[in-house]
């Protein structure tokens, strides 16, 4: 395998263009928290022309909702939620200028548009590495929504945090060509 | 405890008694050691599975699998942030009487206790319309059993959404028969692709009704890991739909791989004249669970 790429955030359009579904990531600076309830929140403020909790330009969003941090700790256990609960409301992120996301499972295809169309990335990460993931993790600053709990706006300073590029901006999607090269004789395109 | 004597109209009972509290204690123990332990069975497979791997992304992820389940139980820290809808299967022994208070609020006590003090993410929701969480994850899911003796049997196993959302249940027609039942799976576990978080577990429940067959396959997915049906030609057939469901190629995380699933384990019951219901429950590879018996 190659060599993992270290980038940071915020993501500049040189930067979203020069991955390629199937890079190796080593993701550094601040990215924004939010899963389900967050989102339809950000939604709802779109909706009513209301500005967003955070300048969303430049910047990744990491679908997460980490567990509690034990004492003495910053964070609990940290890794990705199925980020195709978020399609619905992704979009319009990426036309404000969101660059990144982070998660895990395939994007739908209005997602994977917007991706190609405003030039941003879809990052996975290993879901279930959580507690090895949340290693990468070295600050954490409540943004809004508090009372959303694990589903609150935080800010994670991340430090090679590792993730692989599933789409890029051109329209790749590293599932559909990983599972292309594996798929066996005899078994049918299902899905 | 000592079997109690019970008289009622005249007839002696002989019950042993158990109570609440030995429910509350071992519940929150098992939440907490099932989040942070994945278990030396899991272990083993993720160790196989390496082996078998030729993916360069799925070996690497496999390792940081394995990675991660040392760190949580070396740290004692959850494995996976979600930490699950926590899953009581109790099978109570006809025999037994259980004294000190209700014995579903002491497995939700337990639940409390354990999510509470082991910093175990809080996920449950009071209901799916207004979806307000009730922050100590309860209540669980509880299926009680009654069995035969005195004892009770008591598993526990947090089950992550992910996983979760990729269960379906479809009810075939008997003509479907085999084949529509494996193409069920294999359909089933294409849409899920990475969602579930693979390398999966499979349960498939066969037969009863829709409500049974959706628990059969959920009991299924928590015998020990790989071992096979008692029924050698249901034995044999496991092996073809593992086969079959590893050769979609889906891979760990759905990147792409030989390994999407660690087993299939199937488990059928008696079904009506017109039906064949199919229901496949998922796990993915944070299957935990622990079991306990007071």
């Amino acid at each position: 395998m190659a060599e993992a790429k270290r980038i940071s955030t915020p993501l500049g359009i040189g930067v979203v263009n020069s991955l390629h579904s199937g890079d190796r990531v080593l993701l550094s600076g601040w990215v924004y928290t939010a899963r389900d309830a967050a989102h339809k929140r950000m939604n709802d403020l779109l909706q009513r022309g209301l500005p967003l909790p955070f300048d969303i330009k430049g910047q990744v969003i990491y679908y997460v909702g980490p567990s509690p941090a034990k004492p003495g700790r910053i964070i609990g256990s940290a890794g990705p939620t199925t980020a195709s609960r978020m399609d619905t409301y992704a979009p319009a992120l990426i036309a404000m200028g969101l660059k990144g996301m982070i998660g895990k499972g395939a994007r739908s295809s209005e997602v994977i548009r917007a991706m190609v169309q405003h030039k941003a990335v879809y990052f996975g990460a290993v879901g279930g590495a959580a507690a090895l993931l949340s290693r990468s993790i070295k600050a954490v600053e409540m943004v809004a929504y508090e009372d959303l709990g694990p589903e609150a706006i935080r800010r994670l300073k991340l430090d090679d945090f590792p993730a692989i590029v599933i789409n890029d901006a051109e329209g790749n999607d590293l599932y559909q060509e990983g599972v292309r090269a594996y798929r066996q004789e005899g078994q049918d395109e299902t899905s | 405890m000592e079997p109690t004597e019970c008289r009622q109209r005249g007839v002696r009972i002989d019950m042993r008694e158990i109570r609440t509290d030995q429910i509350v204690q071992a519940v929150r123990e098992m939440c907490v050691e099932a989040n942070y332990d994945l278990g030396s069975e899991m272990l083993k497979a993720l160790e196989e599975a390496l082996q078998v791997e030729e993916s360069p992304i799925g070996k690497d992820i496999l390792r940081q699998l394995l990675d991660n389940a040392r760190i949580a139980s070396d740290e004692k820290v959850p494995m996976c942030q979600d930490c699950g809808m926590t899953m009581v299967f109790a099978e109570m022994g006809q025999d037994v009487h259980i004294g000190g208070g209700y014995w579903l609020d002491a497995i939700n006590e337990g639940v409390r206790l354990g999510y509470q003090e082991a910093y175990l993410r809080k996920s449950v929701l009071n209901d799916p319309v207004h979806r307000i969480n009730t922050q100590d994850n309860t209540p669980a899911v509880v299926h009680l059993e009654l069995v035969p003796g005195d004892s009770l049997k008591l598993m526990v196993a947090p089950k992550g959404g992910g996983a979760e959302n990729m269960a379906r249940l479809k009810m075939l027609k008997p003509s479907d028969g085999r084949e529509g039942i494996k193409q069920f799976v294999l359909e089933t576990v294409s849409q899920a692709g990475p969602n579930p978080c693979p390398p999966i577990i499979l349960g498939v429940g066969l037969g009863g009704t829709f409500e049974k067959a959706a628990l059969i396959s959920k009991k299924a997915l928590f015998r020990p890991l790989g071992s096979p049906h008692p029924d050698p030609d249901i034995a044999a057939w496991e092996k073809e739909l593992l086969q079959a469901v590893n050769a979609l190629g889906i891979g760990p995380q759905g990147l792409g791989g030989r390994i999407t699933a660690l087993a299939v384990h199937v488990e059928v019951f008696a079904c009506h004249i017109a039906s064949l219901p199919v229901a496949i429950s998922i796990n993915c590879h944070a299957h935990r669970h622990r079991e306990r018996t007071l």
